[in-house]
């Protein structure tokens, strides 16, 4: 099922014409509109009209993370002020987040987009769509229900959390999309199986679930224990939010939308472009949107294409499942978590060289962050209580700066392996 | 009057106290009394031996979290009441109890109990203008 025929199906080399079309407006406008851009291309020996085909891309400069925390928080955006309508953030390796910007247009292209996303799971208006992805700061929440509106699919806004509830209205309302994590898909499963429910009976037919890696083991769960069709969806705040790519029934990738998106895989250490079908760091350029476009964004996540033409008649691109990351991001009930954030924190409470180890692991399909602390010289106590109170401080401290809840355990020195070079900081034991 | 106690950081594991031993029996150092005071993930070991010095320091070598702590080691009755008269004496001084712990040997006539208070030289004075007993450094060490 197609929301948008003529984009979604278009011809290849028209597609690419298309493509060129809006990447060199796109390029005219940040160099004419932000400094941060102008700089790089003039560095690089770069003017705009330089650009003239799709490969000159690969001669721009790259732009990553870092920079957007070093044009915190509206430094990047191309138009002012008055011009946007909404912003939304991630956390950042340390307390500043990664903030972004949409215009009016943006919302819409976002929202043509997530719209796509639903009707490639086969949704139409005559859905209840329930939303259980969190509304707020975090792109997932509003992202879905715009789609889901513009489809004109009832959406319940449910958010996430309170799955009693969520339960409850599945059963009430007659759900038949599900769009969260899909560890908290399987969380609901099995707490529903605990009540009783035959999700059998029910008319779930399909699951939307991205904002965290799975697996195709986790697929085979979620489609056994809630009788629908789990898809993937891939997206990132920073690129615009969920519906940068979604997952078809043919279930061999998710076809990234390259009328707004040019993605790339690249060699992470070299940053040179690879053949199609290796495996790198997708680097995606925006070239529709509007307040905050992005050249050459270091997704840091790693995939490869899949350049076969797909069943389902999608002309675009497809990509796998990302398999991993190529710095030390956790991602942890579908919040973004970098070790630097719990240095940080353990910096301000006076350890002057913290040791400290990440270890999350998945019980009953939830997510556990546990922070081992090495308890040095200047940490500890002869007594319990100040050893617990400090506890309690470090977990308060780290779980505002994450945004999710972390037990704190205290170690003994010489407790985290210490490994040549960088410091091992996380262990995931997550089996997914 | 002082006297120097050893405390360590031990996390809830198996052999972890059975090292401090090895650590200290190695170096030919004594434990003449000793408290855990423990939590679900993590106990505070504390320690009284005949060389406080040297247990400091090889215990830091072998990678623990030490630290010293002064305390006071107290003669108390060795009778029903006989505590009770100790804490008394230290209640009506205001003095509060951060923990105390008994030790492993005795006098014929007396236990020993180690005492720490946050203000330890108030309660010296108000113990000792009871009558009671306070072990000097070297009594303890070379009990």
């Amino acid at each position: 099922m197609y929301w948008d025929r003529e984009n979604e199906t278009m011809p290849r080399e028209q597609l690419q014409a298309l493509q060129l079309e809006r990447l060199r407006l796109t390029i005219e406008r940040v160099y004419r509109n932000v400094p941060f851009y102008r700089e790089r291309f003039t560095k690089a020996g770069i003017k705009p009209s330089s650009v003239r085909s799709l490969e000159d891309l690969r001669r721009l400069p790259f732009t990553t993370k870092q920079d957007l925390r070093d044009n915190y928080p509206f430094g990047l955006f191309a138009v002012s002020m008055s011009d946007v309508v909404r912003v939304h953030a991630s956390s950042g390796t340390t307390g500043k987040p990664t903030v972004v910007g949409y215009t009016k247009n943006d919302i819409n292209t976002w929202a043509e987009l997530a719209a796509r996303s639903l009707a490639c799971a086969g949704g139409t208006k005559f859905d209840v769509v329930q939303n259980a992805y969190g509304y707020g700061l975090f792109t997932g929440g509003l992202g879905l229900h715009y789609g889901a509106e513009r489809l004109g699919a009832a959406v319940v806004p449910v958010s996430g959390g309170n799955t009693r509830r969520q339960l409850m209205l599945m059963q009430d309302f007659g759900t038949t999309i599900l769009t969260c994590t899909p560890s908290y898909a399987l969380y609901l499963a099995e707490e529903g199986q605990k009540m009783g429910l035959d999700f059998k009976k029910m008319p779930l037919k399909a699951g939307i679930f991205g904002a965290e890696p799975w697996s195709e083991r986790m697929r085979r769960q979620l489609e056994e224990k809630l009788d629908l069709v789990a898809l993937d969806i891939y997206g990132l705040s920073e690129i615009m939010g969920p519906g940068v790519a979604m997952e078809c029934p043919a279930k061999e990738g998710m076809h990234i939308f390259e009328d707004h998106f040019i993605p790339e895989i690249i060699d992470p250490d070299t940053g040179e472009v690879l053949p199609a079908g290796s495996e790198g760091e997708l680097v995606i350029t925006t070239i529709t949107k509007e307040a905050f476009p992005l050249i050459r964004y270091r997704t840091r996540d790693i995939t490869r294409f899949n350049p076969e033409p797909c069943p389902c008649g999608r002309t675009h691109l497809r990509i796998r499942r990302i398999t991993g990351r190529t710095d030390d991001m956790l991602i942890i009930r579908g919040v973004n978590v970098f070790p630097s954030q719990v240095e940080s924190v353990l910096l301000e409470s006076g350890e002057t060289e913290p040791h400290y180890l990440l270890v999350v692991d998945r019980k009953g399909n939830l997510d556990q962050l546990e922070i081992w602390v090495e308890v040095g010289e200047e940490l500890f106590s002869d007594k319990v209580r100040q050893l617990e109170d400090l506890e309690q401080r470090l977990r308060e401290r780290i779980e505002s700066v994450l945004g999710i809840s972390a037990r704190v355990r205290l170690v003994e020195p010489n407790t985290i392996p210490r490994s040549e070079g960088k410091a091992r900081r996380v262990v995931d034991r997550r089996e997914i | 009057m002082k006297i120097k106690q050893i405390s360590l950081f031990l996390e809830n594991k198996s052999g972890r106290l059975a090292r401090v031993t090895r650590v200290l029996g190695g170096h030919n150092i004594n434990i003449r009394a000793l408290s855990i005071a423990d939590t679900t993930d993590f106990g505070i070991l504390r320690l009284i031996v005949n060389e406080p010095d040297l247990a400091y320091r090889v215990l830091k070598e072998a990678g623990f979290t030490v630290s010293a702590t002064e305390v006071i080691a107290v003669e108390v009755a060795d009778e029903p009441g006989g505590l009770a008269r100790v804490l008394a004496v230290l209640e009506e001084a205001g003095l509060n109890i951060e923990y105390l712990y008994a030790f492993v040997q005795k006098t014929p006539r007396a236990a020993l109990v180690v005492f720490r208070v946050e203000q330890l030289d108030e309660a010296i004075a108000a113990l000792q203008a009871k009558g009671v007993r306070i072990l000097k450094e070297e009594e303890v060490y070379s009990l």
